[in-house]
């Protein structure tokens, strides 16, 4: 066969040390640049790979398995993932990928006999306002439909390599739909870090905290204040850290952010830099987001050029900073901070334990502004037009603007700016929602809301939002979200803390039960019992919002669970029939005597 | 000046920096626990020694005392949710307790007993996980693993080995060894390893010898774990 040969991977790693670096810490981008070039990691790369940085072989093969988008065994020529959110189900995914299959002569997930392609699923890929979507060689292909699936069997087919494909099935369109405080203005000129370097670092930090600027990522913590942590931290290296890991299922706000305001986002950074002291920066970018990665490099080369990165930034001594973009490779729980930090130094994204938070003790236990893409952005036109500009829209507690991503059953998916305070109903009208049933707020690890909810206002004192807005018509069956999201959150869980790793795939199997009409009343009790168990005891807050959506559709939409009930009280888990399988073959018979009959059982009353 | 908590209502000394657990051990109160071990930095990953801490539960092993903290340690709704966890680890992985060298000597099962775990109650993974017998001196049974990466641990931070990692993600995380073959027998592990010492459930075992001493007659057999202690404290009659 024509593997690559020994040698061929030891250069490549060779080749990729020097380029990239040799520091342990260095591990997963060098994974990264393994898998995309000889489409899985082999042997020979990893023995290389341990022996050069200091790692052992195991923490490289942990690594492998840990991330979605590296593997140890050779994928397809084309690898092609669907992305499989609910949203992309609401769109066809499954019959696109069934169609793909078929014409391409193999099953939905596997690799097929020749090596030519592997088909498979994914986690929300970040395009749910133009889905269907997919990753071929880790490059997105949004708006699919039969006919662009056609098409893809036949450059499969013909082995057409990616960069002689039609352009426009690599198009991803921004969907700007509303613009407000924050995006009605790309322009930047760097304005705010002019007037950072001319009035100095204090100035912008009382501007930060009269803005109330709350981080954008979910959690709402204070960004001055973590600024001030960080900056009042001793003497030391210290990091910024753009959290650009999107992976929260229907959010695709940072995507159009880092794609078209990239300029005011590394503001924010430098701004930051500027403020705590660091002179080193990240932006961690998921994995799905990898084909911004040029984009990124030439914004970051060209702020270079005009001395807004780098040394002596704007010409002052002393203000040095620079910023390298870190790849992720398929992992939801990177998006909290402290697991994302752990893959930042090359290990698998497990979450570390807090305190001591990463503002005191974050990469390479050194002091570590960790902040959302939006909030960098917040933070840079606040420095350049003042506190009070930003704090002018929005509630009492929760000043200034939200981004949100809009997908689902609406005439206009994509990207929306409102300020804070804004109704539900405001949101659903603009982006044409009709006989809306439901609405994900904040993604899979959201909230669920009915008609009744939808007066209620977008802010952290009601609903608090990372950005992620699902729509489910009437004519959807929310059971549909309840299975996605169950196996999204199964496959996910890092494994680190007992509830989480058990707990999400206990919940994962349940719903599947009632999926299949074998479940009972008793399953419905033992998914709140399992989820009330989570929500309390997991260790880092995905565990905990992980069953969110079961708590919330139980008690909002019961029916979708009781008509699918097989029987009021108990259902037992074991399949005796099932358990015979293996006798049945070794017996060889199949005779309907040699099966037990498959009768629910009786209601009490008739057992009398 | 003096520190004082209150642990279910009785007021403890602390040392400002102490955990809830470390402050508890020292004053004598047992709080169930599996992936902690004071030789080695706290984890929290097993969730066992969550405690009440306000309306929260927090890890009892990461936790720090604070001045005047309420902790509760014994409440139905704590050893409710510690069996919650307990029964989780014993569906996740192959627990048979009747079949196994170490029962009786085992954490897993004495804080299950502790806790009032009389059945698994969550229906059973039954992992296919094979055995390890590669090595002269030790067997590794990975359906006992509970990743508490103690053995992890001790191996990095005591033996200066890194023989262990976990691999995987989620319901598919498990124990790994550092050798080209993955087998431990082809690894550096020694029998005077610390991390050849340390494992709480029965997945890392000693060869040549067993049942020496009958079930029934063993360290948690003849007294529950909250006050005989770890396994830690009785390596003599369990090894």
């Amino acid at each position: 066969m024509g593997g690559p040969s020994v040698p061929e991977i030891q250069g490549f790693v060779t080749e990729s040390l020097g380029r990239r670096g040799r520091a342990p810490e260095h591990l997963l981008q060098h994974l990264i640049g393994v898998q995309h070039r000889f489409g899985w990691v082999p042997p020979a790369a990893v023995e290389s790979l341990a022996a050069q940085l200091d790692v052992t072989r195991t923490q490289v093969r942990a690594a492998i398995a840990f991330y979605a988008f590296l593997h140890d065994r050779p994928r397809g020529d084309f690898d092609i993932l669907f992305s499989d959110n609910i949203t992309d189900r609401m769109l066809g995914n499954q019959r696109l990928l069934a169609l793909l299959a078929e014409q391409l002569g193999m099953g939905p997930d596997e690799t097929r006999a020749d090596g030519r392609v592997t088909l498979g699923l994914t986690s929300c890929t970040g395009m749910c306002d133009q889905g269907p979507a997919l990753l071929i060689n880790g490059r997105a292909v949004t708006a699919l439909t039969p006919q662009r699936v056609d098409r893809i069997a036949d450059l499969v087919g013909q082995g057409v390599a990616l960069d002689h494909w039609p352009g426009e099935y690599f198009r991803v369109e921004d969907n700007l739909r509303r613009r407000g405080l924050l995006l009605s203005n790309p322009v930047t000129d760097g304005a705010g870090l002019r007037k950072l370097v001319d009035l100095g670092v204090e100035p912008a930090l009382a501007d930060l905290d009269r803005s109330g600027l709350r981080g954008r990522g979910g959690a709402g913590f204070t960004t001055a204040l973590k600024w001030k942590f960080c900056r009042e931290a001793p003497e030391g290296d210290r990091y910024v850290v753009c959290n650009a890991d999107e992976g929260e299922p229907g959010t695709f706000k940072d995507r159009v952010l880092l794609t078209s305001y990239a300029d005011l986002v590394l503001e924010g950074m430098t701004i930051c830099a500027a403020v705590v002291g660091a002179r080193r920066g990240f932006i961690y970018l998921r994995g799905e987001y990898a084909y911004l990665l040029p984009h990124l490099e030439s914004v970051l080369a060209r702020r270079r050029a005009e001395g807004l990165l780098g040394e002596s930034i704007l010409g002052k001594a002393g203000f040095d900073f620079e910023v390298a973009v870190h790849l992720g490779a398929g992992a939801y729980i990177c998006g909290e901070e402290t697991a994302l930090i752990e893959s930042l130094e090359g290990r698998r994204g497990v979450t570390r334990k807090r305190a001591p938070y990463p503002v005191i003790a974050g990469y390479k236990d050194r002091p570590t502004v960790v902040n959302n893409v939006e909030t960098f952005l917040a933070a840079a036109r606040i420095v350049q037009w003042g506190g009070y500009w930003f704090r002018g829209e929005g509630t009492d507690q929760s000043a200034g603007s939200k981004i949100l991503s809009v997908s689902g059953d609406c005439a206009r998916p994509g990207i929306y700016e409102y300020p804070f305070g804004t109704p539900v109903h405001r949101v659903l009208t603009d982006c044409g929602a009709e006989r809306t049933q439901a609405l994900q707020i904040s993604g899979a690890s959201g909230t669920t809301l009915t008609p009744a909810d939808f007066d209620r206002i977008i802010a952290f004192e009601d609903l608090s939002t990372a950005g992620s807005f699902m729509i489910f018509d009437q004519s959807r069956d929310m059971f549909d979200m309840v299975q996605n999201f169950a196996a999204f959150f199964a496959h996910e869980s890092c494994g680190f803390c007992t509830p989480c790793r058990v707990g999400g795939s206990l919940l994962h199997n349940l719903v599947e039960k009632v999926a299949a009409g074998q479940a009972s009343e008793h399953d419905l009790g033992e998914l709140r019992q399992i989820g009330a168990v989570m929500r309390r005891a997991t260790y880092c807050g995905l565990g905990s919002s992980a069953p969110n959506h079961i708590l919330n559709t139980l008690d909002k939409f019961p029916d979708i669970y009781r008509r699918r009930l097989r029987s009021a009280e108990y259902t037992p888990s074991f399949d005796l029939d099932g358990a015979l399988a293996q006798a049945r073959a070794i017996a060889g018979r199949d005779d309907a005597r040699a099966h037990i009959p498959d009768t629910p059982p009786q209601p009490p009353e008739a057992a009398v | 000046m003096s520190h004082s908590f209150t642990l279910d209502g009785r007021e403890l000394p602390f040392v400002p920096g102490q955990t809830i657990m470390a402050a508890a051990q020292a004053a004598g109160v047992y709080i169930p626990h599996l992936c902690h071990n004071p030789d080695y930095a706290p984890h929290g990953s097993c969730r066992v020694c969550l405690v009440g801490v306000g309306r929260r539960q927090v890890s009892a092993c990461t936790t720090p005392v604070t001045e005047g903290m309420e902790v509760d340690n014994n409440s139905e709704a704590v050893q409710d949710n510690r069996r919650a966890v307990l029964q989780m680890l014993f569906a996740e992985g192959n627990h048979i307790c009747p079949v196994c060298e170490r029962s009786g000597n085992c954490q897993l099962q004495a804080v299950a007993y502790y806790t009032g775990m009389l059945a698994p109650h969550y229906p059973p993974f039954f992992p296919r996980r094979p055995v390890d017998a590669s090595h002269p001196d030790f067997i590794i049974d990975f359906g006992r693993c509970i990743l508490c990466e103690l053995c992890v641990r001790a191996s990095r931070d005591h033996d200066g080995k890194r023989v262990f990692a976990i691999s995987g993600r989620g319901l598919a995380s498990h124990l790994v060894i550092d050798s080209e073959s993955g087998l431990l027998g082809d690894s550096c592990f020694a029998v005077t390893d610390r991390a050849a010492h340390v494992c709480p459930t029965g997945a890392i075992l000693p060869k040549h010898k067993g049942f020496e001493r009958p079930i029934g007659e063993r360290l948690y057999d003849r007294e529950p774990i909250s006050t005989v202690g770890d396994l830690r404290a009785h390596e003599d009659e369990v090894d």
